[in-house]
């Protein structure tokens, strides 16, 4: 792929569209199988390495329509099954490929809450898309439905017209639910929970909502007005915040409902708790968690270096470890920040990268290196202790490990240096252990994951929990599709309550 | 919530403030912290340890030292006024019990934090010996909150102004000779005093807690910015301590890591005498 313009790619989409309206027959399968794909239109590499603002600008109406008409609406709803909140796609494209994108956001709102984001950030090539009869037809994954971006183009849509309506709101219960952290997760048990009526207060240990959302997932992937957006939604519907608010320490979990009085509590804390690799240097100054790196440069809004009171390491040579979404993000970021060189370090290969591929692809597209089969070894420092070059390894993949992955094994004696001031560790993330450390009650795995059963309930009594504290870390939307089923538990235990309390 | 109650200064860079913070005031134990930030979107968040607390008031009280763009301008704030961000408490509370023969040492701003441990720790029974420390007697505080909680007390300056011209590892090593030793020797202030005192202690045997304040940006475990090395393993203030055995601790890491930003507050700081210099002058 290379880069092509947002108005060329309308271009074409708009000629191809008034060509597809002469007809008079209908679109047969063959017909919609040959219609190409559309690219998603982007800022220009060059000018968005430089830049805080969204990378991919969205489709344009022509461009949504055409792509819309690409889906068969065939029998077999593979995308529906795959989606882990199973939202109603087949549908929902049906009305875009119609223009009535109106429909199509309220199909989809009657399953996901949040489709700005998760148009946005859900990996949708490995759920809805991965099965997509469109791809398997052209024998490419690639070649799927874009339905992750027709998700979000619709939901754009509607925040542009300033038609997003609220969900409505059963009479007042009177009963009382807490939810612990305010990410994905949370905010979809805020929003399933309220919608029967509870009285609904969402803690949050930061300043600002959004967990992950907003510390974690960078302005250019998804940006934070999206976010606020969501939010003000649940606020409108009568959602309370309370920010500035360690569950655990300022309250501990037991207490919000012995002397708080709440019939249910949510934990949605997350997977806050960053893994080092255990290497020599790995302490000197300019080695970071990309969770410490990203928090500064998003929450705290170090990029914007003259306003914020938050410093970030000023970085020339960057040398991230790891392949995930967390590593893109890093590596992107601190090339808008400012460094003039920024590796990947992956110790396997492009194949096995657990990344999104447009993720990768934009990452390349914006001049990062990715240096494939190689790892760190130690990190060497100066005489002020401050990073100045990084031992690698080369590795090769021998035979598959027990995540059928091809093992990578070391090459002896191929040590090289890279030359660095700065590296980014974006290995992963433990449990958060500050609900489960004052919690002693409430069980977890050898992980510090907590343990639930299938409708997301703990150990202890009343008490819920779902999304990466539980999973480990994964993404926003299986973090929601736990929201989801733990909301339906919480609301099920208080319909129960209910009718307990009027006999 | 966090509104300011009463500031008082107590040294030429050294303030005490009391919040209104009801719910920390209630919840806080020896040996925690909290976080706080001037501004809630481009403030950055600082911890300060908890010097006391009025669970009645509902108030928390911290002392701080000026010493970046942040204490200062919190230092510049008046009563009546409200911290956007306050949040807390943080960390692991101090194991309290009677030990026996506990000796407490407090380096300039360190012994702010000392305060509620040393109360927890007399509470419990323990023989408490404490040795405050500073450069020069203006830099000492809670002198005579102190001395209210110690069996007997040593004051050194570096320059001599107060009490004994010494370091305060003179007097903590004259009582590690004595017998019996001591039981605990709870060390804070600043790294080279905590790292110095750590070594006075180790030839004795005698187990020493030293508090550390590192650099941090969430508090909760997420960032990891605060590690340290104690003994073999990588620990995080903010979740794991601030509390560590000083014997295991690696100090000079630990320094070196404060100094990770020190570019960053000079040109800030500078910034700051740049704008105080250009609002004065719009004054004049």
């Amino acid at each position: 792929m290379t880069y092509i313009e947002s108005s060329t790619l309308t271009a074409i989409a708009k000629d191809y569209l008034e060509e597809l309206k002469k007809r008079n027959d209908p679109l047969k399968a063959r017909d919609r199988l040959k219609i190409p794909l559309q690219e998603m239109p982007s800022q220009d590499p060059h000018i968005r390495a430089k830049n805080l603002e969204e990378v991919a600008t969205g489709y344009t109406e022509e461009q949504a329509i055409l792509e819309a008409m690409r889906c068969l609406q065939c029998p077999k709803e593979m995308c529906v099954h795959d989606c882990p909140v199973m939202v109603n796609i087949p549908v929902f494209l049906k009305y875009i490929a119609d223009g009535d994108f109106q429909s199509a956001v309220d199909e989809i709102k009657k399953t996901s809450l949040l489709p700005a984001i998760c148009g946005r950030v859900c990996p949708q090539e490995v759920q809805c898309q991965l099965n997509c009869t469109v791809g398997k037809s052209l024998k490419d994954v690639d070649q799927a439905v874009s339905i992750g971006r027709l998700e979000r183009f619709v939901a754009d849509w509607e925040r542009k017209q300033g038609t997003v309506k609220l969900p409505e709101i059963k009479p007042e219960t009177g009963k009382k639910v807490a939810i612990v952290g305010s990410g994905p997760a949370g905010l979809v048990v805020a929003a399933d929970v309220r919608r029967e009526g509870h009285e609904v207060t969402l803690f949050e240990a930061f300043h600002k909502l959004g967990g992950v959302m907003r510390y974690g997932i960078p302005e250019f992937r998804l940006p934070n007005d999206i976010v606020d957006e969501e939010i003000e939604t649940l606020k409108k519907i009568g959602v309370k915040f309370q920010t500035n608010f360690v569950v655990g320490r300022t309250r501990k979990l037991h207490d919000l409902i012995t002397k708080d009085g709440y019939d249910a509590v949510f934990v949605g804390t997350g997977a806050g708790l960053p893994l080092f690799m255990g290497i020599e240097g790995e302490n000197l100054v300019g080695v970071f968690s990309a969770n410490e790196y990203l928090t500064r440069a998003n929450l705290m809004r170090a990029f914007e270096k003259d306003k914020a009171a938050t410093p970030i390491y000023s970085s020339k040579r960057v040398a991230v470890l790891g392949g995930g979404n967390v590593a893109m993000d890093a590596a992107r970021m601190s090339l808008r920040l400012g460094a003039e060189k920024v590796y990947v370090v992956y110790r396997r290969t492009e194949v096995e990268m657990p990344a999104r591929k447009e993720e990768v692809q934009h990452a390349k597209e914006e001049g990062i290196e990715f240096l494939f089969l190689q790892n760190a070894k130690r990190i060497l420092g100066d005489e002020k202790s401050r990073v100045k070059a990084m031992e690698c390894l080369r590795y090769e993949l021998g035979e598959p490990d027990s995540s059928g992955r091809r093992r990578p094994v070391v090459i002896p004696d191929s040590e090289f240096l890279l030359d660095v001031d700065t590296v980014i560790v974006a290995i992963g993330n433990g449990s958060n252990p500050l609900v489960s450390q004052t919690t002693p009650d409430l069980k977890v795995n050898r992980w510090g994951n907590i343990i639930v059963d299938d409708n997301q309930k703990t150990s202890m009594e009343r008490v819920f929990a779902g999304g990466d504290i539980v999973l480990g870390a994964a993404t926003v939307i299986l973090a929601m599709g736990e929201g989801r089923r733990a909301a339906k538990a919480i609301n099920d235990l208080l319909a129960e309550d209910l009718i307990k309390d009027q006999s | 919530m966090n509104r300011i109650i009463d500031k008082k200064q107590l040294s030429k860079d050294v303030y005490q403030m009391k919040i209104e913070a009801p719910l920390i005031a209630s919840e806080r134990q020896a040996g925690q912290f909290i976080i706080l930030q001037i501004d809630e979107d481009l403030g950055e968040r600082i911890p300060l340890t908890i010097a006391d607390a009025d669970e009645a008031a509902g108030t928390i009280t911290i002392i701080y030292q000026v010493v970046g763009k942040t204490t200062h301008e919190l230092s510049q704030l008046e009563p009546g006024k409200y911290l956007p961000v306050f949040a807390g408490p943080l960390g692991k509370p101090t194991h309290i019990e009677n030990f026996g023969r506990v000796v407490c040492v407090g380096g300039g701003i360190g012994t702010a934090p000392l305060h509620p441990i040393t109360q927890a720790l007399k509470n419990a029974g323990n023989h408490i010996t404490t040795i405050l420390g500073a450069r020069t007697s203006e830099l000492l505080i809670l002198t005579e909150e102190m001395a209210k909680l110690s069996d007997s007390m040593i004051i050194c300056t570096d320059d001599g102004s107060a009490g004994r011209k010494a370091l305060v590892t003179e007097p903590l090593k004259e009582i590690c000779s004595q017998d019996p030793k001591p039981d605990l020797v709870i060390a804070i202030g600043p790294p080279v005093m905590m790292k110095f005192c750590s070594l006075t202690t180790k030839p004795f045997g005698v187990k020493t807690l030293v508090s550390l304040n590192t650099i941090m940006v969430d508090g909760t475990g997420m960032c990891g910015g605060c590690r340290v090395n104690v003994g073999n393993e990588v620990k995080f203030v903010c979740v794991d301590g601030p509390e560590f055995d000083g014997h295991l601790v690696d100090f000079d890491n630990m320094m070196m890591r404060l100094n990770s930003y020190k570019e960053f507050e000079v040109h800030n700081h500078n910034c700051h005498l740049e704008n105080q210099m250009s609002s004065l002058e719009k004054k004049l």
